[in-house]
């Protein structure tokens, strides 16, 4: 009754997802460390972390945070809840809810800056298109 | 599955204190992580863009001591909790006794590197002297 159920899944995600985050924690500390190299070095380090394919990997990180943190919650109320253990598939449930409800507007925030020129990509060729140009 | 067999069975290692301590461990700094790291995101991705997470930035927060104090909690009790997770998948993936040694030397290794380097540079960061140049407030990569 284990295997192929949820339980397995949150146990797999969960390993995945702790497993993810250290290693971005490798990277973060060691971006972090090149403010030791002043201003012009470190705010070079900052404009990789703009580009669009780093927004990308920014916004699936913190979709791991937040399951990782959602399901160690879980965790705890398996161990320290009585009723825990009996309500752990329902958990699982609302655990994927809530990280895919606090992952949209962390999305909106990650890539806000992209948006006006998102709409200006869309809107641009339509008022062209209209004006006959 | 078949390619999965040989890491069924029954971990390795058996030392029970330090076992019980790890499940505790993972429990109380995963519930000051469920804090710290949420406001971390909170500030680094909902108030500030990172594109203006530049030096002038940090130098403005690390003005203050506490906050210095509080990337430190996050550096420390991340890097144990994450370490002790590597921990456990060393302890479940690898099964040979010299390659046990081997990846549990490399996480005690990577464990203090990381951990001098993030206190170094949390430490060191100096309080830039008035009228400074810091560069500018907001970067663009794109």
């Amino acid at each position: 009754m284990y295997k192929g159920q949820s339980g397995m899944w949150s146990w797999l995600f969960h390993r995945i997802s702790g497993l993810a985050i250290l290693i971005f924690l490798f990277l973060h500390i060691v971006d972090i460390s090149l403010l030791s190299f002043g201003p012009t070095v470190y705010n070079h380090g900052i404009e990789l972390f703009d580009q669009i394919i780093a927004r990308l990997l920014s916004l699936a990180l913190i979709g791991a945070v937040l399951y990782h943190a959602f399901n160690g919650v879980r965790i705890m109320l398996i161990d320290f809840w009585k009723k825990g253990a009996r309500y752990q598939k329902s958990m699982f449930a609302i655990v994927m809810v809530l990280t895919i409800l606090v992952a949209i507007p962390a999305a909106y925030f990650v890539f806000k800056p992209l948006l006006p020129n998102f709409f200006a990509w869309v809107v641009q060729p339509l008022t062209t298109m209209s004006s006959g140009k | 599955m078949s390619a999965f067999s040989k890491f069924y069975g029954s971990r390795s290692s058996n030392s029970g204190a330090f076992e019980t301590f790890s499940w505790y461990y993972f429990r109380i700094s995963g519930v000051l992580l469920l804090v710290l790291v949420l406001l971390h995101l909170f500030f680094m991705h909902v108030q500030t863009d990172v594109a203006c997470t530049t030096y002038a930035f940090v130098a403005a927060r690390y003005a203050n001591p506490l906050w210095r104090l509080f990337d430190w909690l996050l550096l420390t009790i991340g890097l144990t909790h994450g370490m002790n997770g590597l921990r456990v998948l060393i302890d479940d993936y690898v099964h040979t006794p010299g390659r046990r040694v081997l990846f549990m030397s490399i996480a005690g290794v990577l464990l203090l590197i990381f951990f001098m380097l993030g206190t170094i540079t949390l430490i060191t960061f100096p309080v830039p002297a008035a009228g400074a140049n810091l560069g500018s407030a907001c970067v663009r990569g794109r």
